[in-house]
């Protein structure tokens, strides 16, 4: 009998405020061990914690983009446990009422949707790190990452593999970079996910007990984590045994999951509201004013890049990865109307791969949407034939100047002068009788070498339909 | 309802207060006194009634998104049973 | 000018103001003072340099022209309000030696307002505790009767009042550490409305009660002393946000007309006859100068007490878990791992009662406890901070005893804390609601030692309750009542 594993994801991503959550310190990334801990981040004795409107305001926007409820009063808690990085002794997090509850994203695997239902989320602050190099055998504790806001995103056990829990991962990764909340940073743990993994048998209604596998900073441990994960269950249920309910961590130069009995012992968390907190309230007002400052979100723009555009989906969903991408394409189409595809296809194949080969950003592209549409106009007007066209490609991306001053400069115009063709034409008939005959014999293999020859001749320059045509006539 | 040392035990580590057996006794015998105050409490009937986790009510307040604090890593740090290299020491955190 | 002790500060405003005496000179007057009464233990930390700096930046703003009514008048910070100039403790061996990169709030502005700090003022270990017993660094005594406890937690405020070795004390009061010391030693002590003081940069106990205020001789003195220590604070999200007030605004109106309600439940079995006695002449003081006595009821009060030891546990067991030994405050030298450093660390730095109510507050949060505990205390605080609503809508203010009883004797409640909790009965349901309330002298009791009449007012009506105060020194002496040997 087969297995089916359920996984329901926990995402924690740093909002991208300047100052932290409770405390007026800064929250840049890289600075000197504690230089960015003020007292509220150290829990000095006498400090108190003041709510930061930039990360109400990013909940806020999440919420909109997911089609949450916004709790109008929400409330913080402390989340009690004892840790060196961790200095108040709790975190101050939301439990009982967060501010965004429910909403859905909608992830595309190949061509089939799926839509995954949120929980909730919920603004809480971050840790300190524990750093683990030696100090005649001690740990050091740098507090500068504690205070920082982060959003902590909570799906429904709605994935049934590994791949849906990573189509979902980078469809909330993409989202929260679209409406600008958090920068998605994953080497720098902008954007960590945990995930609740299980399994049962197919057609069973209940789910299995879970793990909660920690420490997955990219897609592919994720991906790996879940899958070692789903195996190791699997194991333990068909040797007969049963799978306890605990958190793991995911091992990446080992890629395995492996329990953390430091954390065993802290299940009672002894969750209370923040005395030193009054309720969050979020008006009507504020809410409104938020959605007029929220950009087209990526599924809106996906269905019209289909509906409007008549883009495939899957062009549609690879356009709509990330906002600049977005941007991107719409600012070629906008210079090329008709020519949609033509754009989507230049953006997905040859951009893509430059940016990939180059390991830089769209943002960071040598050539801009503008200059591109210059290249792309003279593919649609027959002017560059593809082959011509990625050479021109190459200088753009070497900083040559425009589209057109390149094609003048290495004389790369495709010969339309029909007369002109004729003459070469001609030239290739007298200098190649063997293949005329053979043509004329009904060797239509003989007809595709001279077409070569004429192509030759031409440096590539010809049109080869009017190649055709033209031979076809002469001969 | 009185508690056992079994109790006391299970929140003096989930408080991380060490305590010795003879502590975890007297402790007991006093918890439960203070319980046995507490639980007068019980009494009373309080269906529908709101919990009050503030004397005055209102709305949490909310800062504007600056960075505000000047930060003095020497004097901040200056209490620290154990430093080097700017970071706090305690002893090897297993995972 | 050898009377200098006695005045209270108004009349060293008025000296300092006439140039009759500079603040140097009452800042040295002092600090010799607290130095020969050394034996009450009152103070935890004296620095004379940086009072005596202090003093003389106050006289160089007089003679700049500033002519602030609390300028270089002398006073000392309980030692649960952090300060840069002197160590901040909370009178726990945790943080022995501890020194704050900040001033608190109550100490900036009082600072602002040109007063002189004499020192730190000794307490209950975190402010825990009804007696002054439980410091780390020793009892205070009582300068009515050295063998009785001077209360607390702010007992080392209350002392240093009453032995006259400061005209004004700060003090912070959860559940009656402003008012029962005050009783016990015979010196006003008012405690403004929660949100109303800063809580910032005092060390917290349990943070929806903790409520900073003040000790003084007299209540114009402490209603000058909360004018400027009063106000808004952006640090603290339970700050009220109100425009400053003139607390001694009403202090000269008479009393007359004023419906002062005396819940029949303050005069219960567990009154002493002589606390009871002297409370009742008060009020007919009262009655004397034209103010309407009206019976009122206040049946849920008796469980403030129960309700106070769930919410005030719980919310110290966790404000008091940043004392790990990893950032500041004591270090255990002997341990086995990172958990046994914590654990001993803290069993080590901290003190009897405040690990008490940390196993009592861990016990109340914790799973499968929470809604009958926390939940619970939490409604029934709610019906009693009601009940105090009902009350004034017939009457100003409410009357009655501050304690049970005198102060008692050192040790005598020391292996009991349950009956310890009980000299609070009278404090805590003000504290629960989060209301003004005040202890002014009015008598004394068994053995000579004094006892305390509490007033009791509505949200932000400190001006009222300090004017009905105000109105009955005027007719009483009981205030100006020195102990013997400090005169």
């Amino acid at each position: 009998m087969s297995w089916e594993v359920v996984i329901g994801l926990e995402t924690h991503a740093q909002l991208s405020t300047t100052s932290k959550i409770f405390s007026g310190a800064p929250t840049a990334f890289g600075a000197p061990a504690n230089a960015q801990a003020c007292g509220i981040d150290l829990a000095l004795p006498g400090v108190l914690p003041v709510l930061n409107r930039g990360a109400v305001e990013r909940a806020i926007r999440f919420g909109v983009a997911v089609g949450a409820t916004l709790n109008r009063r929400s409330v913080f808690a402390r989340k009690n446990y004892f840790y060196p990085d961790l200095p108040k002794g709790y975190q101050i997090s939301q439990y009982e009422i967060p501010v965004v509850v429910g909403g859905t994203l909608d992830i595309v695997l190949g061509t089939s949707r799926k839509t995954v239902r949120l929980t909730r989320a919920h603004l809480e602050e971050d840790a300190g790190k524990s750093l683990h190099e030696d100090f005649h055998g001690m740990t050091g504790i740098d507090l500068n990452r504690a205070g920082t806001p982060l959003l902590e995103i909570v799906s429904e056990p709605d994935m049934r593999s590994a791949e849906e829990a990573v189509a979902y991962a980078k469809a909330l990764h993409a989202l929260v970079r679209w409406i600008d909340i958090c920068d998605g940073n994953m080497q720098e743990g902008s954007f960590r996910c945990d995930a609740n993994v299980s399994v049962r048998r197919h057609g069973d209604e209940r789910f299995g007990t879970r793990c909660e596998i920690k420490n997955l900073n990219s897609f592919r441990f994720l991906e790996r984590a879940i899958e070692f994960e789903m195996r190791r269950q699997i194991d333990v249920l068909e040797d007969g045994g049963s799978i306890v309910q605990e958190t793991r961590l995911y091992d990446p130069d080992r890629d395995e999951t492996r329990s953390m009995r430091s954390k065993e012992d802290a299940h009672d968390y002894r969750y209370f509201p923040d005395p030193d907190l009054l309720p969050l309230e979020i008006s009507e007002e504020w809410i409104a004013a938020v959605r007029t400052t929220m950009p087209e979100l990526p599924a809106a723009r996906r269905e019209r890049f289909v509906e409007a555009l008549r883009l495939p989906e899957y062009d549609a969903v690879s356009l709509t990865g990330s906002r600049e991408m977005a941007d991107y394409f719409e600012a070629l189409v906008a210079a090329l109307p008709d020519q949609p595809k033509l754009c989507a296809n230049w953006l997905m194949g040859e951009v893509s791969a430059r940016l990939n080969r180059d390991q830089i950003d769209l943002a960071q592209a040598p050539v801009s949407a503008v200059r591109l549409a210059g290249l792309l106009k003279r593919i649609a007007d027959g002017t560059l034939s593809g082959k011509l066209a990625r050479e021109v490609f190459d200088a753009l991306w070497n900083g040559e100047g425009e589209a057109d001053e390149i094609i003048e400069r290495r004389g790369l115009k495709q010969i339309s002068d029909s007369g002109e063709l004729q003459t070469i034409i001609e030239q290739v008939i007298a200098a190649n009788p063997k293949s005329v005959e053979e043509f004329r014999a009904g060797k239509e293999k003989a007809f595709n070498a001279l077409v070569g020859q004429v192509m030759k001749a031409t440096r590539g320059k010809a049109n080869p339909q009017q190649v055709n045509d033209l031979l076809r006539q002469t001969l | 309802m009185a508690l056992t040392l079994e109790d006391v035990g299970r929140i003096a580590h989930l408080a991380r207060l060490h305590i010795s057996a003879e502590e975890a006794d007297r402790t007991l015998v006093q918890l439960n006194d203070i319980f046995a105050l507490i639980e007068q409490m019980q009494a009373v009937d309080t269906a529908g009634i709101e919990p009050m986790a503030h004397p005055l009510g209102g709305a949490q307040r909310l800062r504007e998104d600056v960075v505000t604090e000047r930060i003095d890593r020497e004097a901040n740090m200056g209490n620290a049973p154990a430093r080097e290299d700017g970071l706090f020491l305690v002893p090897r955190v297993i995972e | 000018m050898n009377e200098l002790h006695l005045a209270s500060a108004a009349e060293l405003s008025r000296l300092l103001a006439r140039g009759e005496v500079s603040s140097e000179d009452l800042a040295r007057a002092c600090l010799d003072r607290i130095e020969r009464h050394r034996a009450l233990n009152a103070f935890l930390d004296v620095r004379p340099e940086a009072t005596l700096a202090q003093a003389r930046a106050a006289d160089r703003r007089r003679a700049a022209g500033d002519q602030g009514r609390l300028l270089g008048v002398p006073m000392a910070h309980k030692d649960i309000f952090v300060t840069r100039d002197w160590a901040s403790t909370a009178a726990s061996r945790m943080l022995e030696g501890y020194r704050s990169p900040f001033d608190a709030t109550v100490v900036e502005r009082l600072d602002q307002a040109g007063m002189v700090c004499l020192g730190k003022l000794n307490c209950d270990e975190f402010a825990m505790g009804s007696s002054n017993e439980n410091s780390a660094f020793g009892p205070v005594l009582n300068p009515w009767d050295t063998r009785a406890v001077p209360g607390g937690s702010s007992g080392g405020s209350a002392a240093a009042v009453a032995a006259r070795l400061t005209p004004v004390a700060t003090a912070t009061d959860t559940g009656g550490s402003i008012r029962e010391p005050a009783a016990f030693t015979g010196v006003t002590g008012a405690k403004p409305t929660y949100g109303r003081p800063s809580r910032w940069g005092m060390i917290a106990f349990a943070s929806s009660l903790d409520t900073a205020g003040v000790m003084t001789r007299t209540a114009e003195d402490a209603a000058h002393v909360l004018s400027g220590m009063l106000g808004f604070d952006p640090r603290d999200s339970t700050s009220v946000d109100r425009p400053p007030e003139d607390c001694a605004r009403d202090l000269e109106r008479s009393v007359r007309g004023l419906r002062i309600g005396v819940p029949k439940e303050f005069f219960g079995d567990g009154l002493s006859p002589d606390v009871e006695q002297a409370v009742r002449q008060a009020l007919a003081v009262y009655e004397g100068l034209g103010a309407e006595l009206v019976d009122i009821s206040l049946p849920n009060v008796r469980l403030g007490i129960p309700v106070y030891y769930v919410v005030a546990p719980a919310e110290a067991s966790s404000n008091l878990s940043r004392y790990d030994g990893v950032r500041y405050g004591h270090r255990a030298t002997d341990y086995g791992d990172l958990v046994d450093m914590i654990k001993r660390s803290r069993a080590e730095g901290l003190g009897a009662e405040p690990k008490r109510r940390i196993l009592v507050g861990t016990y109340v949060l914790s799973h499968g406890y929470y809604d009958a505990y926390y939940i619970k205390a939490q409604k029934v605080r709610r019906l009693i901070a009601d009940e105090f609503q009902r009350g004034f809508a017939s009457c100003d203010i409410i009357a009655g005893p501050v304690t049970t009883s005198v102060a008692f004797d050192i040790g005598e409640n020391a292996s009991d804390p349950v009956s310890m909790y009980l000299a609070d009965l009278y404090t805590v349901p003000g504290s629960l609601a989060g209301i003004p309330s005040m202890s002014v002298p009015c008598g004394f009791g068994k053995a000579q030692r004094p006892v305390g009449l509490q007033l009791i007012a509505n949200y932000f009506e400190e001006a009222t309750m300090l004017r009905a105060a105000h109105q009955f020194q005027l007719a009483t002496d009981w205030h100006r009542r020195v102990p013997d040997g400090f005169a």
